[in-house]
């Protein structure tokens, strides 16, 4: 059965709506594939609105990897503005593909990659608008397979009621794999219906389907167990790992907006994975090991990714991008490809290490100094040893020394607040950091023009992590502290003046932490904020606290719980975490222990560069770390 | 230190070529904003291998300018831009590769090199529009009856947000012809809509611009004309306007010199 375009109906709404544009594809690098002669079909759904969704890496990869197939198809859809949501409902148009615009019903398969809790509602809303019952258990053989990934489906429970299926960890292969199951499936005449669908794909014991595991509650709100309620399914859920980044070099077609998105460039992931051992970082822990995209790949990548796209502006991507074994030698020989080309490179420079201001310096050739960040994380010593963030004061005032002295006029320093066993003190050492910074940069260059900004989000607790035990600090506590802190960094006028200020309030972050931690009693909690007119956590306008609040408080009494239980409530060594049946690698045992040397203030080395450590990962999942350096080199690039 | 090391090194290749284009903005992609498109284009440009050159300074930008574009969702065959080369090149190479490294929609119709002095700049070559607005879902009369009573108006005021706040201003006194009529015939046989009307309209460049939502608000002002449905629009010529109300082609007009000065009246082709 031919799909056809819902096009007409949506063009009449347009001319109605803000940015229009975004609604209608014809992206550079966009497929467009004949239906009927496709065997398998997805829909990726990045949850935000299109100019945060398109140029995410994960739904672009997926996006090219399965159309590259000749009988798969792959369409995207994104989170539509309610302008246009609104529209939609009035007129009964359905959530479309911006591809070829065809309802989203009627594909196999409806995948979601949630790079962060904060895309739940605006799943709802896409799920409502394409007419998909949302409890999944209400879904018929005329509905699409709803499968969530992204770091996020790492703790699915929250979701467990709206999704069919939740893959961990990388999907290049995965997607793969499903595919080929839906496509047997179909082939034989889909026997079973979608339960033997669903039941095909949990035995791979790489897909999570929540429907076959129940979970038992104790008397006082924790949980006693997960467990499969039939007997062919697995106890566990593995997460997936690509190795040999060098054979999945994607994006290569790279998706080319014409709408206005947060990120225009050639993005290439260096490498994945990061074993710095930062506790608070999610991404760190679930990502291991780490695996090196090599140099002459890297180099590929970004001259075929530019010719393509025509973008002028190349970002060296990972989680910290100066730790690739040639890193050097990746910056300087792009660096010397691009001279004079108006080709800007950029590295998310993250760790505070002079090396990096070299890096950043080799990568400006063509451009400006504007500003350069650093994460620091932690405004203390202490702190710093609390969350494993190896930095002494004396490495960042040399850092950022070097940066000014090289040119650069702003610096950029990331903290957080609201960590483990953090104290008011600990937060005003912030202050003081800001300070010494300054001084040190005016006495180096003997100028006054030079400016830091301090940029301080609340922290999260995550599941997977050291601190997925800890106790969430409450919106009350950290909105005192950054009060405090403002204060102290303008208390000293002389050189507050030259210290910029950003942070985010307290309260977003408890309803984040509410999504990361929760079980899933939380999916009505919701359910119910989206029925409230919640959408778009991820934006300060849309955003309601209160919507959220009342919403906890109006279906989590009944289970004798409440929004503190599962936000700052510190949970013991012994309680079954709602994601204990997922695995991510890590054994349980090593990240308890880590927690503990994290109270203590223990360190933890990297074990790219010491022995390891047992964090669990290599053994249990069968992969190893991948890294360089190949001693090869990038060699300039022959003139057209 | 400081300030000098901040400076970029290079000086950025001169011009030595113009070379002026017609464009056009079809379909779905109608729906691109002027900023949307001036992004999409510069990168065709670098996918293309056009050799345009660079401004001086920090950010240097590619030396393009554009006479006034259509507005978002707005369709038009006649968009144009200039833009500096920093080698000499065939301006249909230049059109080829352009619209090949365009999305299908944007489309690179004409390209021709400025000649030696270059003459009026393409902004002075253009005063006028010709615009088409297909009304879907109206009565034919009484689109008929508001075009009369529109032009037997000496002042339309139209309320409208410019950039400056919202602005009251005249949309009558720029309007040149507007006329209507049932059918397209440029089909013959087309049966389109039952129930819908075209105006043809030519509309000078004012300030603040009267665009043709303006001309529409105005006939709602004047006989509460109310389509249901959005109408769909495309501008189909820009240029100069002679005095017996011909819209002179702003690329065309290169083949003919132009006495310097010369501007006021416009030339006769």
């Amino acid at each position: 059965m031919t799909v056809s375009s819902v096009f007409d109906q949506l063009e009449r709404l347009l001319p109605r709506v803000s940015k229009p544009i975004q609604y209608v594809g014809g992206e550079l690098g966009s497929v467009r594939k004949d239906w009927d002669a496709t065997a398998v079909r997805w829909a990726l759904m990045y949850p935000d609105a299109y100019e945060v969704g398109l140029p995410n890496q994960g739904v672009q990869i997926l996006y090219e990897v399965l159309n590259e197939q000749p009988d798969v198809l792959a369409e995207r859809t994104y989170a539509v503005w309610p302008d246009l949501e609104n529209l939609m409902r009035e007129h009964g148009v359905p959530q479309f593909t911006v591809d070829s615009h065809r309802p989203v019903r009627a594909f196999d398969l409806f995948g979601i990659s949630f790079s962060t809790e904060l895309g739940y509602t605006n799943m709802l809303t896409a799920l409502d608008l394409a007419g998909i019952p949302m409890n999944a258990s209400d879904r018929t053989d005329a509905d699409p397979i709803v499968v969530a990934g992204g770091h996020a489906a790492f703790n699915p429970e929250p979701i467990a009621d709206f999704i069919d299926a939740a893959v961990l960890g990388d999907g290049e292969e995965a997607v793969g794999e499903i595919t080929a199951i839906v496509r047997a499936w179909k082939q034989e005449g889909e026997p079973g219906g979608r339960d033997e669908l669903l039941l095909r794909l949990a035995r791979t014991e790489a897909v999570y389907v929540p429907r076959f595991y129940d979970v038992d509650y104790l008397s006082d709100g924790r949980i006693q167990r997960v467990v499969p309620n039939r007997a062919d399914v697995p106890f566990r859920i593995h997460k997936r790992t690509t190795m040999d980044l060098d054979q999945w070099p994607y994006p290569r077609k790279p998706l080319v907006p014409l709408a206005e998105t947060v990120h225009e460039r050639y993005a290439v992931e260096i490498f994945r994975g990061c074993t710095r051992g930062c506790r608070f970082c999610q991404a760190g822990m679930i990502t291991r090991p780490v695996r090196e995209r090599s140099i002459t790949t890297v180099g590929q990548m970004v001259r075929e990714g530019l010719e393509f796209s025509g973008f002028s502006e190349v970002g060296l991507l990972s989680l910290s991008s100066a730790d690739h074994s040639e890193i050097g030698d990746i910056c300087s020989g792009l660096a010397q490809q691009y001279e004079g080309t108006n080709v800007s490179l950029s590295l998310p420079s993250t760790r505070v290490d002079a090396f990096n201001v070299t890096l950043a310096q080799e990568l400006s050739r063509n451009g400006r100094r504007t500003g350069l960040t650093f994460a620091p994380e932690g405004g203390s010593e202490r702190i710093r040893k609390v969350i494993n963030k190896m930095v002494t004061e004396e490495d960042l005032i040399r850092t950022v020394t070097t940066a000014y002295e090289n040119g650069w006029r702003h610096v950029k320093l990331y903290f957080m607040c609201g960590l483990p066993t953090e104290t008011d003190e600990d937060v005003l050492q912030i202050a003081r950091l800001a300070h010494e910074v300054i001084r040190a940069g005016r006495a180096a260059t003997g100028t006054r023009d030079i400016r830091c900004t301090v940029s301080i989000g609340g922290f999260v607790p995550k599941p997977h992590t050291p601190f997925q035990w800890a106790p969430m600090a409450s919106p009350e506590t950290i909105d005192r502290r950054l009060r405090q802190l403002k204060g102290a960094i303008n208390a000293d006028r002389s050189v507050g003046r030259a210290v910029g200020f950003r942070y985010h309030d307290g309260q977003p972050s408890l309803i984040e932490a509410l999504l990361a931690r929760g079980d899933r009693r939380v999916g009505a909690v919701i359910r119910r904020a989206w029925e409230t007119g919640q959408r778009f956590d991820g934006w300060s306008e849309h955003f309601s606290y209160q919507r959220w609040v009342d919403a906890a408080a109006a279906v989590l009494p009944e289970h004798g719980v409440d929004l503190d239980w599962f936000t700052t409530r510190e949970r013991d060594e012994h309680e079954v975490l709602p994601w204990d049946h997922l695995d991510s690698g890590l054994d349980k045992t090593w990240l308890w222990q880590d927690w503990q040397d994290a109270l203590q203030e223990y360190e933890q080395d990297d074990c790219r560069w010491t022995p390891c450590f047992d964090c669990g990962v290599c053994p249990s999942m069968d992969t190893e770390i991948q890294i360089g350096p190949t001693g090869r080199k990038l060699l300039p690039l022959t003139v057209k | 230190m400081g300030a000098k090391k901040n400076q970029p090194e290079q000086n950025q290749a001169p011009v030595v070529q113009r070379v002026r284009l017609r464009y056009a903005k079809r379909g779905p992609l109608r729906f691109t904003s002027h900023r949307d498109f001036a992004r999409a284009f510069e990168r065709a440009v670098r996918r293309a291998g056009v050799p345009v050159a660079y401004s001086q300074g920090f950010t240097p930008h590619p030396k393009i300018s554009y006479a006034s574009a259509a507005p978002t969702g707005v369709a038009s065959e006649a968009e144009y831009l200039e833009l500096g080369l920093q080698a000499e090149v065939e301006p249909e190479q230049v059109r080829a590769a352009l619209d090949e490294a365009l999305s299908p929609g944007l489309d690179v119709l004409e390209a021709v090199a400025v000649g030696p002095g270059g003459g009026p700049s393409l902004a002075d070559r253009i005063d006028a529009s010709i615009w088409r607005i297909d009304l879907d879902e109206v009565d034919p009369g009484q689109v008929e009856a508001a075009v009369s009573a529109f032009l037997g108006t000496g002042e339309v005021l139209v309320e409208r947000m410019t950039k400056q706040g919202r602005r009251r201003f005249d949309v009558r006194a720029a309007v040149v012809a507007l006329t209507t009529r049932q059918v397209d015939d440029g089909v013959p046989g087309a049966t389109s809509t039952p129930r819908c009307a075209i105006l043809d309209l030519v509309v000078r460049q004012v300030t603040p611009s009267v665009r043709p939502d303006d001309v529409l608000a105005g006939l709602r002002v004047v006989a509460d004309l109310e389509p249901s449905v959005p109408p769909r629009v495309i501008r189909l010529a820009q240029g100069r306007l002679t005095a017996q109300g011909e819209i002179v082609d702003p690329l065309r007009a290169d083949d003919v010199p132009i006495p310097d000065g010369s501007l006021v009246g416009g030339p006769s082709n």
